[in-house]
């Protein structure tokens, strides 16, 4: 039975659709049979960040809906054959994503692969709900930012009180931080919230700390998951991630700023 | 940006500290949020309810009635505390 993964934060625009696309290459580069599939019902960010997009025949909502078989709608990656695509639809209804619909393709997906990555929609509403329901292991991405950080924890308590495993009272869903667009020189300058202060407050798992970086708008223009760009900070603090995910005990990089050149250490004294 | 703009924006800033009043508000927020979390869902509508029947028999103000609850290793304990007001006390309604 494959492991479900979802990638939460109750917020909005914090980089969820950027976690699920590394994270689940990551993962399928790894040789892991994954599918990451798109909850953000009505918008469709998914696709895009992946590069998939002109590839969207059927979607998540038509499989539950009986209009398609798995088969049909499943895009398989170009870039990598262990990693499938189920992208979600533009124009349906919300409530088309049934509890039974949605635990009926994650059953069907079970037997055939190791990971079922679920990027969730911004929210607490149906469709984050949706995609935590039956997960296993949550995501919580998190900025340095008060009202982000206030919404993972509230979405850590609906975790813990509302997902199956909470209902059916069996081991909890496992909790892991991410923090994104992080600013290691606005934490030194005591402008933005350290990785320590929001530990302190969320008390999770901190599974990585993802930088601020010019390298994902890069990547999600190419339609490229920034995973990929190997070069680039968030693609390395990515790569760590998806490794501590898969038990790795990596050191966390990127949290403090960068060596400044001679020249501006003299002048900042 | 030229140089005496690096100097002057590289200096330490009014702004800095920020990041400590924002965990402080975050800490208050956030353990105001948990509790709330925890509480049965019915508790406001109790609340009201009580609050209708006592009010059928002692005219009291809306927050005469307070419900607090808490959770016990064991158990849960519903404290219900009903202020009266002095007349009604002394009529022994
Ligand atoms: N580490 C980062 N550095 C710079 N920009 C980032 C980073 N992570 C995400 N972004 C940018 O933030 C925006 C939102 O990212 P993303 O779409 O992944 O968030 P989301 O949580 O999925 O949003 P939504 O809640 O709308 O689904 C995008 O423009 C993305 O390029
Ligand atoms: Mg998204």
């Amino acid at each position: 039975m494959a492991r479900i993964i979802v990638i939460t934060s109750g917020k909005g625009g914090v980089g969820k659709t950027t976690t699920a696309a590394a994270l689940s290459m990551g993962l399928a580069q790894r040789g892991k049979r994954t599918v990451v599939i798109d909850f953000d019902v009505g918008l469709r960010n998914l696709d895009l960040i992946m590069g998939c997009e002109r590839r969207v025949v059927y979607d998540f909502i038509n499989v539950i809906n009986g209009e398609a078989n798995l088969n049909q709608a499943l895009i398989r990656d170009k870039r990598c054959d262990s990693l499938y695509v189920l992208p979600a639809s533009q124009t349906r209804d919300k409530d088309a994503l049934t509890r039974e619909g949605v635990e009926r393709v994650l059953n069907d997906l079970g037997d055939n692969y190791d990971f079922i990555v679920c990027d969730s929609p911004a929210g607490i509403e149906h469709g984050a709900y949706m995609a935590m329901y039956f997960a296993d292991d949550a995501i919580v991405v998190t900025n340095p930012e008060v009202s982000s950080v206030r919404d993972s924890d509230r979405m850590l308590g609906i975790l813990s009180s509302r997902s199956k495993r909470a209902e059916e009272s069996m081991e909890p869903i496992r909790e892991y931080l991410l923090l994104t667009r992080y600013d290691p020189m606005r934490v030194a300058n005591g402008e933005m919230l350290s990785v320590d202060d929001v530990q302190e407050i969320l008390s999770l798992k901190l599974l990585g700390v993802v930088p601020e970086s010019k390298a994902v708008l890069n990547a999600s223009n190419a339609g490229i998951p920034v995973i990929l760009d190997r070069e680039s900070d968030a693609g390395q603090a990515y790569g760590d991630m998806v490794s501590r995910y898969l038990g790795d005990d990596v050191p966390h990089r990127f949290l403090h700023p960068e060596k400044k050149g001679l020249l501006s250490r003299i002048f900042k004294g | 940006m030229g140089l005496l703009d690096y100097f002057v924006s590289s200096r330490p800033k009014t702004t800095a500290g920020n990041a400590s009043v924002a965990k402080e508000r975050l800490q208050i927020l956030v353990a105001h949020d948990r509790v709330a979390r925890d509480k049965p869902s019915y508790l406001p509508q109790l609340q009201q309810e009580i609050l209708a029947v006592i009010r059928k028999y002692v005219e009291v103000d809306m927050d005469a009635v307070s419900v607090t609850y808490e959770q016990e290793e064991s158990h849960e304990v519903l404290e219900l505390n009903i202020i009266l007001p002095e007349s009604a006390a002394a009529r022994g309604v």
